[in-house]
C-alpha cells in the first residue's frame, strides 16, 4: 500500500509518499474509533472487546519500547484499558483516540519504572562510509528488492521486525509511533511530551539505523 | 537543525540532513541546496531512495495477533470494572 500524504508537509516536494500509513486509510480509522468510543460511553461491551482488538497490541509493541519486560509492557496496556474504561468521559475528541490512547499509556509506561533512561550515543549516521572530504568512499548500489513489493512482504516481515527491535528505547519509540503507526510528528510529541527537534533527532537516527540494517540484508539474495 | 553556509552541500551532510528534507522543516533555501545536489549525485539519490523504501516497508510492519486468552482477559476486566 503506497498512498500520497496529505499531511501539512505533504505539498514539499521532498515530503511526498514517504508515509508508511496512507492519510485516507487514517481518516476511517479515526471515523470508526470515533462510533466505537460513542458506543463504549453507552457501556457497549462489543465496543470495548473491538477497541481491543484494534488497538492492544499495537499498544504492547509501543510499551516494550519504553519498559524492559514483556511482562511489564502487558501491565501497563491493562492499567490502560482500565484508565480508558474508567475515564471515557474525559476523552473529548481534541486529539484522536488512539493518540490519546498511546498518551495514557506513554505515561503509565514511563512510570512504570522500569524504564532504563538510556542516552543514545551521538554519533554521525554512518559516519564510517565517507572520506575526509565527506564524498561517500564507495558508491551508494540500488536495492535490488523493493521491500514494500506485495511478493516479498513476507520475507521482509520478520527482518524487519528483527531491526526495529535493534534500534535504541527512544529512537524505537518514534519510529513505532510514526513510521509503523503513522502518527504525525505533532501526535508524537503530544504523546511522549518531546518537543519536535528532539523527535526530529529521534527519527532521523531510528531511521536512518533501519535503513543500514535492511542495507545490510540487501546482499543476501 | 544544523547551521548551514553557503557553499555547496557534501554528501555527508545530505545524509544528515534527510530527515529534516523529509519533514520538510529545511528553509527554501536550503532545500534548495539540497535538491541541486541530489541533482547532480546518484549516490545521495540512491541513498535518498532506500530511506524512502525503509519508511514504507516499516509502515507495512503488522503487530502479532492477539491471543485469545489475552482478549478474554480483558473482557473479563471490562466486565469486573462494569459490576463494580
Amino acid at each position: 500500500m503506497l498512498m500520497m500524504s496529505q499531511r501539512p508537509n505533504g505539498d514539499l516536494p521532498g515530503a511526498r509518499g514517504v508515509t508508511g500509513r496512507g492519510a485516507a486509510s487514517r481518516l476511517c480509522d479515526v471515523e470508526a474509533d470515533a462510533t466505537l468510543v460513542n458506543r463504549l460511553r453507552d457501556g457497549d461491551e462489543a465496543a470495548f472487546v473491538a477497541l481491543v482488538g484494534r488497538y492492544h497490541q499495537p499498544m504492547v509493541r509501543l510499551a516494550r519500547t519504553m519498559v524492559s519486560s514483556e511482562a511489564v509492557a502487558e501491565e501497563a496496556v491493562q492499567d490502560t484499558w482500565l484508565g480508558v474504561v474508567r475515564g471515557i468521559e474525559r476523552f473529548e475528541g481534541r486529539s484522536s483516540f488512539k493518540t490519546w490512547l498511546f498518551r495514557i499509556l506513554a505515561n503509565r509506561a514511563r512510570s512504570a519504572g522500569a524504564r532504563e533512561e538510556r542516552i543514545d550515543p551521538i554519533l554521525s549516521v554512518d559516519a564510517g562510509r565517507f572520506d575526509a572530504g565527506g564524498q561517500w568512499a564507495d558508491p551508494v548500489e540500488q536495492w535490488r528488492t523493493e521491500l514494500d513489493d506485495r511478493l516479498e512482504a513476507a520475507v521482509w516481515a520478520p527482518i524487519l521486525k528483527s531491526a526495529l527491535e535493534q534500534l535504541p528505547s527512544r529512537q524505537r519509540t518514534v519510529v513505532v509511533l510514526r513510521d509503523v503507526e503513522g502518527l504525525s510528528s505533532d501526535e508524537v510529541c503530544s504523546v511522549l511530551g518531546i518537543t519536535s527537534g528532539n523527535q526530529r533527532i529521534l527519527l532521523h537516527r531510528g531511521r536512518s539505523r533501519m535503513r543500514e540494517i535492511l542495507d545490510g540484508e540487501m546482499g543476501r539474495d | 537543525m544544523l547551521f548551514l553556509r553557503s557553499r555547496d552541500l557534501v554528501c555527508q551532510e545530505m545524509v544528515e540532513l534527510v530527515t529534516d528534507y523529509l519533514e520538510g522543516t529545511l528553509s527554501r533555501r536550503d532545500r534548495r541546496r539540497f535538491e541541486h545536489h541530489l541533482r547532480g549525485c546518484p549516490n545521495c539519490t540512491a541513498y535518498l531512495d532506500q530511506i524512502r523504501a525503509t519508511i514504507r516497508a516499516t509502515g507495512r510492519i503488522e503487530p502479532d495477533d492477539l491471543t485469545p486468552d489475552a482478549r478474554e482477559d480483558l473482557t473479563e476486566l471490562y466486565r469486573r470494572w462494569r459490576s463494580e
